[in-house]
């Protein structure tokens, strides 16, 4: 068990140290001074702007020889400052993406959670019979196969434009402020609709495929001849095979994090809804690359945390690894 | 009674297998079109031909964008862009995929611990955030560029496939019996396992193609892509920005979607049926 | 009571057409005999077992019928099979040692199982743990999970639970392939141990191993390429076989305690025919060191003495 969790952790921390180095790295190689272009658009005369610039370096830490910058950056990284945003200066680049944080945690919890139980059931369904698994599987490879960006350009054209019955901007009526109301959260939801249901038809295809192709083989396996042999009905059999397909199902979860990640951004950018992935477009367009630091590094701490939560509900679903890790004790 | 020749079995059941059939003709087509496209049309994609907003008609047959270009040629251009991406993209993920998989399935021992680790972590790390970074300090981005940092990233994918069919492939029988025969680990590689492995390359290859198609349009939807050519994926980004989605254009951005989707399920299916083909217990009586 | 097969037919469906694996099997199996089923592997002998309880594509029925104790056994109806399935025929399988859901306690199983064919769990808990007792496993064994036992183990609990309900017929896959010698023997008095408790009436032991039908079997039958070639108590098969096939198949056991220097011990030159397109006349008429003009024809499966049965034209020869 300890072997297990030890390696796993190594890998986390490696991954988390090189994504650290990357995130550092790579704006310091790459063309372009962020402050020069801040001062540029700023467009003040030249002494001013030299001013400016020699405060906005030290600001930035940005005045002090490279390895110091590295030691810096670890040292604010676990102080949680995540340095400071460029574009909506002086705001913490912290508070920026906290504030978008509920939005994510709103539209991807759901939408993974809900599409992966429901794409493993149906992909059970479909393994059930020849007549469902030719209506279930070119749906699932359709859907897998749709950009997220496209099924959410068309949801959103088809209800938004075509029958106007759904919003597709924004994550709650522009003319409102949050507040705890009903008609705040109504708005909330209305808004939520569509990025929720882009996201989760494309996963729920992934999910319909791969648990279909899962159970036919658990069904082609010995134990389930063995049950058929003495009598068992299909019912028993199919539990049988239904709970032992779940299992990679669960590794296949932390598999596609990535994916999820990339389809997450491309479908907040498309409806504007106010999550990382849209702060991320705004980031780039501003040149804030302090705020697309910050939201890199966000992410991957969220990635790697999910895929430790992950490994661990593996081990306690899997009799066999726990089994096989008494031995290793 | 002779038995039919391997070769002309494994030709007699591609033939025979519907989805190998449905999925390679509907990526013919648009690779046709890809190919045959650009002829059909006098214009360039930034060319301005007409004033804009016009829906499709019989001079436009995809109707023209909000700046008055033509949405047929920018499409025709863009599937060219999409196949060259996935080509290459698909090839180098691949390509990569198989040295690294091979290497730790073939060796074993602390070779595939260490290489299984390094392919963990470029698992874990999603993918699409490392390339936004890295694209969004470029000033001049080619296709090149493009394909191989798409590469750089799918391989994980592959190696893993490829490593535990490496794996398969080495215990059995006949490759304990060249080693035992005294063959050279190079010979057996080539004369044994390399043969057995074309069919899984194949299949391998075919996800990684598509793989790279979704995650070139994603690169180009956000604005990423390429710098100075037109791609499906920069087609709906330019139909989003520009309002294509309020005025109802929808000439612009369903085309480039739907092949996209037209093609990635395509290669899907025809990775399915091969499968089918080259798996003899999946097929179907 | 007593297990009789008349001229049963089971092909294989494939592209190419049917492949013959079982081709007209007559013969009897009566109360409390074990009788060993041997042969080359394709011989089908393994069709065969599996046609008695699991007939399922890509195999097909083709004729014939069985019957178990004066029952006619709807081997092509799935379904309706499933009332004789695990109560009156069961069956050890080839792969038993991988016959138990992994993800299960092999208790849960069982009584998932048993519930599964409104069998109350808790009224068998008692005997279930009596034939454990029998086969020496600890009574633990239900609270753990396949992967923790060993191979040997896992046999013998397949073999317990297959035969819970004391089946008349029983059928014994290659039970002993897998295992070594000496687990061999035990697994192999296991099964003498069931039939003279009573557990089941009729054992089919099927396999390519002839020396264990000899220390268990009452009577051996041979197939060869789909068909019967030989059927007789162990002692006859053993010592006076009519088959030039037995004949071959005798000769080529090596013999304890003789040393190999002077004589090449010999197998059977050949292949067994592909059964897509098999041979007429007798099958075995190529590899045959005794065929004449008459192998041509197909010899039918006769009585030539009491309880022996051969289908060869030399064999029917008083002396062969």
């Amino acid at each position: 068990m300890r072997r297990y969790f030890g390696r796993k952790l190594l890998i986390y921390i490696f991954t988390f140290v090189l994504a650290v180095t990357i995130d550092w790295l790579i704006p310091r190689f790459m063309p372009g001074n962020p402050i020069q272009i801040l001062i540029s658009r700023a467009g003040l005369k030249a002494e001013s702007a030299n001013l400016i610039y020699s405060y906005y370096m030290q600001a930035f830490g940005l005045n002090v020889p490279i390895w110091q910058q590295y030691l810096n950056f670890w040292n604010a990284l676990f102080h949680g400052d995540f340095g400071i945003s460029i574009w909506l200066f002086p705001q913490p680049v912290i508070q920026i993406i906290m504030r978008a944080v509920p939005f994510d945690v709103l539209l991807l919890l759901p939408a993974i959670l809900v599409s992966w139980f429901a794409g493993n059931k149906f992909g059970a369904y479909a393994a059930r019979s020849k007549w469902l698994d030719n209506t279930i599987s070119p749906l699932g490879y359709i859907l897998t196969a749709t950009p997220y960006m496209w099924l959410g350009i068309v949801l959103g054209w088809l209800f938004g434009i075509i029958l106007r019955i759904l919003p597709f901007s924004g994550a709650y009526s522009y003319a409102m402020m949050p507040s705890l109301s009903w008609a705040f959260v109504g708005s909330l939801l209305e808004h939520w609709i569509l990025p929720f249901a882009s996201l989760f038809l494309v996963m729920f295809g992934g999910w319909a495929i791969g648990m279909r192709n899962m159970i036919i083989y658990e069904l082609e396996a010995d134990y389930s001849h063995y049950l058929e042999a003495l009598g068992a009905p299909r019912k028993l059999i199919r539990q049988y095979a239904f709970r032992n397909a779940i299992l990679p199902q669960i590794t296949g979860l932390a598999l596609q994090l990535g994916v999820i990640v990339a389809g997450a951004l491309v479908t907040e950018i498309v409806f504007s809804y106010p999550g990382i992935g849209y702060l991320i477009l705004q980031a780039i367009q501003n040149h804030d690359y302090f705020l697309l630091q910050g939201c890199f590094l966000f992410i991957i701490i969220g990635v790697l945390f999910a895929n430790f939560a992950i490994d661990i509900t593996y081990v306690l679903v899997d009799p066999r690894t726990r089994i096989g890790m008494q031995g290793e004790g | 009674m002779p038995q039919p020749k391997k070769k002309n079995e494994m030709l007699y059941f591609m033939l025979r297998n519907a989805k190998l059939r449905i999925g390679v003709a509907i990526v013919l087509i648009f690779v046709v079109l890809a190919l045959v496209g650009p002829l059909l049309t006098k214009y360039q994609p930034r060319d301005y031909v007409a004033p804009g907003v016009e829906p499709p008609s019989s001079e436009f047959w995809f109707g023209t964008t909000s700046f008055g270009e033509d949405v047929f040629t920018q499409f025709v251009y863009g599937l060219r862009a999409t196949f060259i991406v996935g080509l290459i993209g698909g090839g180098l993920g691949t390509l990569i995929g198989i040295l690294i998989g091979f290497i730790a399935g073939y060796r074993g021992g602390i070779v595939d611990e260490i290489l299984n680790m390094f392919t963990n972590i470029v698992l874990v790390i999603p993918s699409l955030v490392v390339l936004l970074i890295i694209a969004a300090y470029l000033e001049v981005r080619g296709f090149l560029f493009e394909s191989i940092f798409i590469g750089f990233f799918a391989w994980p994918w592959a190696a893993r496939a490829i490593r535990a069919q490496t794996f398969s492939l080495r215990s059995r029988e006949f490759v304990d019996l060249a080693r035992l025969s005294g063959m050279k680990p190079l010979k057996i590689i080539i004369k044994e396992i390399a043969p057995n492995m074309m069919s899984y390359l194949l299949l391998v290859y075919i996800l990684q193609f598509g793989g790279a198609i979704l995650t070139a349009a994603t690169l180009d939807f956000i604005g990423l892509g390429p710098t100075n050519s037109v791609s499906l994926g920069l087609m709906m980004n330019n139909a989003v920005i520009y309002g294509a989605l309020i005025l109802g254009m929808w000439w612009w951005f369903i085309p480039p979607g739907l092949a996209i989707t037209a093609i990635v399920g395509a290669l899907y299916v025809t990775n399915v049926g091969l499968d089918e083909v080259f798996n003899p217990k999946l097929r179907e009586m | 009571m007593s297990l009789q097969v008349e001229n049963l037919k089971v092909y294989y469906q494939t592209l190419r057409g049917d492949v013959k694996a079982l081709d007209g099997a007559t013969f009897t199996v009566e109360d409390g005999e074990i009788m060993g089923l041997a042969g080359e592997s394709g011989c089908g002998k393994s069709t065969f077992g599996n046609s008695l309880i699991l007939l399922k594509p890509p195999m097909r029925f083709v004729g014939g019928r069985a019957k178990l104790d004066n029952e006619e056994l709807p081997i092509w109806d799935m379904k309706k099979m499933n009332n004789f399935r695990f109560k009156k025929i069961s069956t050890i399988p080839q792969y038993a040692m991988n016959a138990m859901n992994s993800t299960r306690k092999i208790g849960k199983m069982t009584s998932e199982l048993l519930g599964s064919r409104k069998i109350d769990f808790k009224s068998t808990l008692p005997e279930l743990k009596r034939r454990l007792d029998l086969v020496e496993l600890s009574h633990d064994v239900l609270n753990m999970y396949p992967i923790e036992l060993s191979g040997g183990m896992k046999q013998r609990m397949v073999m317990v639970l297959s035969t819970l309900m004391n089946p008349s017929l029983l059928i014994a896959d290659e039970i002993t392939s897998a295992l070594d010698v000496s687990t061999q023997k035990a697994v192999a008095e296991m099964l003498v141990e069931f039939r003279d408790r009573e557990f089941v009436k009729n054992l089919i032991v099927i396999t390519h191993d002839i020396s264990i039908l000899y220390q268990i079997a009452d009577s051996i039958m041979i197939m060869y390429a789909g068909k019967l070639a030989e059927k007789a108590s162990t002692e006859v098969i053993m010592n006076s076989p009519r088959h030039p096939y037995t004949k071959l198949l005798i000769s080529s056991l090596p013999d304890i305690g003789v040393k190999y220097s002077q004589k090449k011990l010999t197998g059977i030159p050949g292949k067994p025919p592909l059964l897509l397109d098999p041979p007429t006349g007798c099958r075995f008429r190529e590899r045959c060191p005794v065929a004449f003009e008459k192998c041509l024809n197909e010899p039918s499966f006769i009585e030539i003495e009491k309880d022996h049965f051969v289908a060869c034209w030399k064999g029917f020869e008083k002396n062969a």
